[in-house]
């Protein structure tokens, strides 16, 4: 569960007080899916960066999990970020790890035993459907099963929340939708997944629920696609071509 | 615990050896450092050493008697000063006794005392005061007999010791002071550039919840081991320089000098616990301000 009431966050520069996130109150409960959309620099990264407490908000309260971390110790940090996982658009895995050891990091970072990693580790790994390429390095396998040895290390210690942030931004449609399918079953299970996209088919054919944020305020909350039509030209613009076209300019 | 302790000194070997140029060019900039300090801990040691026992030997009043002083007269004298409040002990040293005692000190080299054609030493009375203030008096009331030929004693020279090897020992300190700060600023730099080199490492470790001291741990044993290694280096090389120095200008000269040597054992021991621990806390501190930056969050 997070629910944010009333957070502001502005970050400083040379032209004054830019604005982060403007009195957003929010509320996402255990075992949704929530898209997070919205165009670059609306806020979305601050969405994120607030839960996994990377950055202090200026006000407001937020909750993970009933817990309020707006003044957690620096102490608990810790235990907030083993209670959420976290997916890259980048996949951010550990170049010389095999898959094996890249997901069994995650659980040496926790204290967790050897035995408790050689039991765990195959199991998340044939979730994610890679079992066979355990011992395969990064730089050998296609992004998108790199984006699942990813997804394994950040559900292996079964966080309650995922949080992906435009995990399909670099896959090709047919792997984007695979990722999908299986962040779908991780949901299933009870997780909660919050994820960051500029991905229109993705959002519009899931069928989930759609937060937009633009200019640091939530503009719709609802069910369903990706743009309602309010959107400004200059958004719609950017798009028309659908997600790809708009990597690929 | 155990697991995060041997976690950490497994991780700090691996890391160590990935960087193994940094690694080494620590380890030769501490030792340095280190060599450097050893030179002054050196030289404090022996002029504390030769302070001392200048004091003990200055400390005293020798109050020299001519040769035809008679016993008798000689016992007056003894039992007059003995008398004095100031005075902590007195006795009478033989001309005999004194040269024995002086070729006693030269040792081996006693035999170029042989070639002496007289005794050349007087007889003498040894006074010992409590208070170096109070030796005046002392001096003042043996002036008054016939038989006494001189005086010999050296306030003067006991104190300006004492200040000048007090100066010398806070400038020391300083230089210590100074090279300690020094290292730790090379190791940290050193550490630093592990650091940065896993800095992607390092902020996963944070999305998964690792805590900032299990980050820290192998750093901390990297910086750990470089600073034992150092120290280790440093010992054994000071020691050797300062047995082949005591070797080759040989510890006679010294004595005839009257400057006693420290012996390497003591210099050795004591080096071995200094080192040691400045070798870790250098380490230590060195990787705990090297990551100061990226735990911040």
């Amino acid at each position: 569960m997070i629910e944010f009431k009333n957070v502001t966050k502005r970050y400083r520069s040379s032209k004054g007080l830019n604005v982060g996130l403007e009195d957003v109150s929010i509320k996402i409960n255990k075992g949704d899916f929530v898209f997070l959309v919205g165009p670059s620099g609306a806020g979305k990264s601050t969405f994120i960066k607030l839960i996994m407490k990377e950055i202090e908000a200026d006000s407001g309260s937020i909750k993970v999990n009933g817990m309020e971390i707006t003044n957690l110790s620096n102490r608990l940090i810790p235990k907030l970020r083993r209670s959420t996982g976290i997916v890259f658009q980048d996949f951010r895995l550990l170049p010389k790890k095999t898959v094996f050891e890249n997901v069994a990091f995650a659980m040496e970072m926790v204290h967790m035993s050897r035995r408790a990693i050689r039991r765990q580790v195959p199991q998340v790994l044939s979730l994610v459907g890679i079992s066979d390429k355990a011992h395969k390095y990064p730089d050998e396998l296609s992004g998108g099963e790199q984006q699942r040895v990813a997804i394994a290390r950040a559900i292996v210690n079964s966080p309650t929340v995922l949080i992906a942030d435009e995990p399909t931004g670099n896959l090709d449609q047919e792997t984007a939708w695979e990722i999908m399918r299986l962040l779908e079953q991780i949901n299933l299970r009870g997780t909660t997944i919050v994820m960051v996209t500029h991905a229109h088919d993705i959002v519009d054919k899931m069928g989930k629920r759609v937060v937009a944020i633009d200019k640091g305020r939530v503009v719709r909350d609802d069910v369903g696609m990706y743009s309602d039509g309010s959107e400004t030209p200059e958004h719609q613009g950017m798009y028309q071509g659908g997600v790809f076209g708009y990597y690929a300019k | 615990m155990l697991n995060s302790i041997i976690y950490s000194i497994k991780q700090a070997f691996i890391q160590g050896g990935r960087n193994r140029a940094m690694s080494l060019a620590s380890i030769f900039s501490i030792t340095a450092m280190l060599l450097i300090l050893s030179v002054f801990f050196i030289l404090m040691v022996n002029m504390n050493v030769a302070v001392e026992s200048a004091k003990q030997d200055y400390e005293t009043i020798q109050i020299y008697l001519l040769d035809e002083t008679t016993q008798e007269e000689t016992e007056k004298i003894l039992d007059a000063i003995a008398a004095m409040p100031e005075v902590d002990d007195i006795y009478y040293l033989s001309k005999d006794d004194a040269l024995a005692q002086w070729k006693a000190d030269w040792g081996d080299s006693a035999y170029l005392l042989d070639s002496l054609p007289a005794n050349p030493l007087p007889n003498a009375l040894v006074v010992s005061v409590g208070e170096l203030a109070d030796a005046d008096a002392v001096v003042e009331q043996a002036q008054q007999y016939s038989g006494v030929e001189d005086i010999m004693y050296y306030r003067e020279t006991v104190e300006k010791l004492v200040k000048v090897t007090n100066s010398l020992q806070i400038a020391a300190i300083v230089i210590m002071v100074f090279l300690v700060v020094v290292s730790i600023v090379v190791v940290s730099n050193t550490i630093k550039l592990t650091v940065m080199a896993r800095s992607h490492e390092i902020s996963i470790m944070k999305y998964v919840g690792a805590t900032n001291w299990f980050i820290r741990g192998p750093f901390l044993v990297e910086g750990i081991i470089i600073g034992l290694i150092s120290a280790a280096i440093s010992v054994v090389l000071s020691a050797f320089i300062y047995s082949r120095v005591i070797a080759v200008v040989g510890q006679d000269i010294f004595l005839m000098m009257g400057i006693p040597m420290v012996p390497v054992s003591f210099l050795v021991f004591n080096l071995v616990f200094i080192f040691v621990a400045l070798g870790v806390s250098i380490g230590a501190c060195g990787s705990i301000i090297s990551m100061r930056r990226f735990l911040d969050t």
